[in-house]
């Protein structure tokens, strides 16, 4: 498979006004992935990793430098056009799940694919798909406070690749889970990794994950202070 | 039609919140109308009855007539004109000669109004025709409850009036109490007695003279009036009762605001707690690429939706309440109608008008979807990663 450029970062600095002076949380960032990559943001707590996905999500912007994103340099974009990145090629799973708590699991899974003004029937069949990715083609009536917390986070990466999104963003996706679920959605990520060929990029410290990392990342101090590809050695246990 | 879906199933999720939300403005919705249609049901009540018993379709007044000043009765008083006389004779207007008394029942002295009446009158509704038993000796008197009240007079008593001619000159009668009538009207009650016009006419001295002349309701072209008599429209007969009414209407609207705000508070906290309770959805919805405006559009329509819930929650008992008043009436406490010194019907009928009830609704549809907007708008300060955080800038 041809391994283009999905995103780019250029010189990237992202400050924080702190009592006056400013506080730089990202300095000097020049990274780029590819399609296809299974990576991770490591580093310190307060290195920067959050900040950086913000930005190459388009949820914020750099203060200088560039994120070009799908060939979108974001900080470029108005609302609408930022909008419209994140709906059409971006997924998000986040640590703390951040489910729509009156929808039930199909409807939540189904909210991407509305924004997309998806068909009923297109809807139906992707979101079914995305379910039995992860295991849940059972619960599609359950709302999520009548699931565990690693069924939640099933339901969120199901959110997050129902639309077969480009690149995956997922900001500590383990840590609110327990190691047997913390393994069971990251072999699931692999896979569907494999499957759609999209890019995953993480924040975290969780060692678990580390160990499926292909390419990783640290970060100290908003720095990038080690970039290394290695051979994932996922969970057997 | 994205954002009605996803704001419908949103307060259809929230479940009894959003419902006891929408109970709560159905609620108001329904007083409202409910409290307005009986006022204006009132209001016309009132004016027809005081048109009935009181005004007919208007009245010519002697130019010293003030009906507030009982002084200028002894000069309010004149021939009835040439250009009613037709009027009267086909029983189409009818003459009543006032005069201030005195009224001795028990021997105590009681101011009194005399009022003479044609008992053949067909124009207000006073049961004038008892004063037709008319004997060369007793001049037979009506009276209603409220005078019977203050005099402690009952039917078949005697009892001796005094009143000035219009000489000048004292005079003195026994009259007798021919019938106590039940009227919701005092204004045709308190304080005064009703006598046959001729006999009144008799005591006065004054043939043919008349202190006002009442129209029939619906006439259709009023005489001229002149320099003696002045014509007095209902417009004019009924300036009064108007301006209570909008008083009342006033501070209905007091009530009214009361109502209201208790409704839109609730809208209002769920709104305003929904930004701060709800900042995470709001930023999930961001992140799943939902644009700011979109979600302003979502939980502005859900607001909104509530109000829509709420008009229809209100049809379903409200309608049947309405109705139910409507045709059974609101009977009244008769204390009451007593203090308020105006006539009052014992029942009262609500009256709808297409005019309040579309008012009402446009109205609460309106200021709901204002109060969830309010709110709403600080969204669009929101930062997608601020409230992913679950922080408000
Ligand atoms: N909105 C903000 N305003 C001011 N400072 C901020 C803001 N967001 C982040 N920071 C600061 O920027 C730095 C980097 O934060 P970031 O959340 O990216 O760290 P992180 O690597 O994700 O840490 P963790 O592992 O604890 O999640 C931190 O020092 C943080 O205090
Ligand atoms: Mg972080």
């Amino acid at each position: 498979m041809k391994n283009n450029v999905l995103i780019k970062t250029e010189n990237l600095v992202k400050n924080y006004p702190m009592g006056g002076r400013k506080f730089t949380a990202l300095n000097d960032i020049n990274l780029s992935f590819n399609s296809g990559e299974f990576t991770g943001l490591v580093g310190p707590s307060g290195s920067g990793k959050t900040t950086l996905l913000n930005i190459v999500g388009a949820l914020d912007n750099p203060s200088e430098g560039h994120a070009v994103v799908i060939g979108k340099d974001t900080s470029q974009l108005n609302h609408r056009e930022s909008a419209q990145l994140r709906n059409e090629h971006l997924g998000f799973i986040f640590q703390t799940f951040n489910l729509l708590s009156v929808y039930n699991v199909f409807e939540n899974v189904e909210f991407p694919l509305l924004l997309l003004g998806m068909s009923a029937e297109d809807r139906k069949k992707d979101v079914l798909q995305a379910l039995e990715w992860v295991g849940l083609s059972d619960k599609v009536k359950s709302r999520p406070a009548q699931l565990s917390g690693g069924e939640c986070q099933r339901v969120a990466v199901a959110r997050a690749m129902v639309k077969k999104p480009k690149i995956v963003l997922a900001d500590e996706p383990t840590a609110n889970l327990d190691a047997a679920n913390s393994y069971n959605i990251l072999d699931m990520m692999v896979s569907l990794n494999k499957e759609l060929n999209s890019t995953f990029l993480f924040a975290t410290h969780d060692e678990k994950v580390i160990k499926y990392l292909r390419r990783v990342i640290t970060l100290t101090d908003g720095k990038v202070v080690q970039d290394i590809e290695k051979t994932p050695e996922p969970n057997n246990a | 039609m994205l954002t009605i879906k996803l704001a419908f199933r949103n307060i259809v999720g929230a479940g009894l919140r959003t419902w006891l939300n929408v109970f709560v403005l159905s609620f108001a919705f329904v007083a409202i109308l409910w409290i307005q249609g009986l006022i204006n049901g009132q209001a016309k009540q009132i004016m027809n009855l005081m048109i009935d018993t009181e005004l007919g379709g208007g009245q010519f007044w002697h130019k010293d007539y003030e009906p507030f000043d009982p002084l200028t009765l002894e000069e309010s008083h004149g021939p009835v004109p040439a250009a009613l006389e037709d009027l009267i004779s086909s029983k189409r207007a009818t003459p009543i000669l006032i005069t201030s008394g005195a009224i001795y029942p028990d021997g105590r002295v009681q101011s009194a109004l005399l009022k003479g009446i044609d008992p053949d009158q067909v124009i207000l509704d006073i049961p004038a025709d008892i004063l037709k038993k008319d004997s060369p000796v007793t001049i037979p008197a009506l009276i209603g409850t409220r005078m019977a009240k203050q005099t402690k007079l009952m039917l078949g008593d005697y009892v001796t009036i005094r009143w000035r001619d219009i000489h000048g000159t004292f005079d003195a009668a026994d009259i007798q109490i021919a019938r106590v009538m039940n009227t919701n009207s005092p204004a045709i009650d308190m304080g005064q007695i009703w006598l046959p016009l001729d006999r009144m006419r008799e005591m006065m001295q004054a043939p043919d003279e008349a202190t006002l002349i009442v129209l029939e309701k619906d006439i259709q072209s009023v005489p001229g009036g002149s320099e003696e008599w002045i014509y007095r429209g209902l417009d004019f007969l009924l300036k009064d009762v108007v301006e209570i009414m909008k008083t009342k209407t006033a501070s209905s609207s007091i009530l009214y605001a009361l109502l209201m705000a208790m409704a839109l508070l609730a809208i209002f906290d769920t709104q305003v707690l929904s930004i701060f309770r709800r900042r995470k959805e709001m930023g999930t919805l961001m992140a799943l690429g939902m644009t700011r405006g979109g979600v302003i559009k979502l939980f502005t329509l859900e607001g909104a939706l509530h109000g829509i819930l709420a008009l229809i929650m209100g049809a379903v008992y409200g309608i049947p309440l309405l109705y139910l008043t409507a045709v059974k009436g609101l009977p009244l406490p008769t204390d009451a109608i007593d203090q308020m010194g105006i006539a009052m019907p014992s029942v009262l009928y609500p009256s709808y008008s297409l005019w309040l009830i579309g008012g009402t609704t446009f109205l609460v549809f309106i200021t709901v979807t204002v109060v969830s907007f309010l709110p709403t708008r600080k969204i669009a300060k929101l930062k997608p990663t601020d409230a992913l955080r679950g922080k408000l800038s």
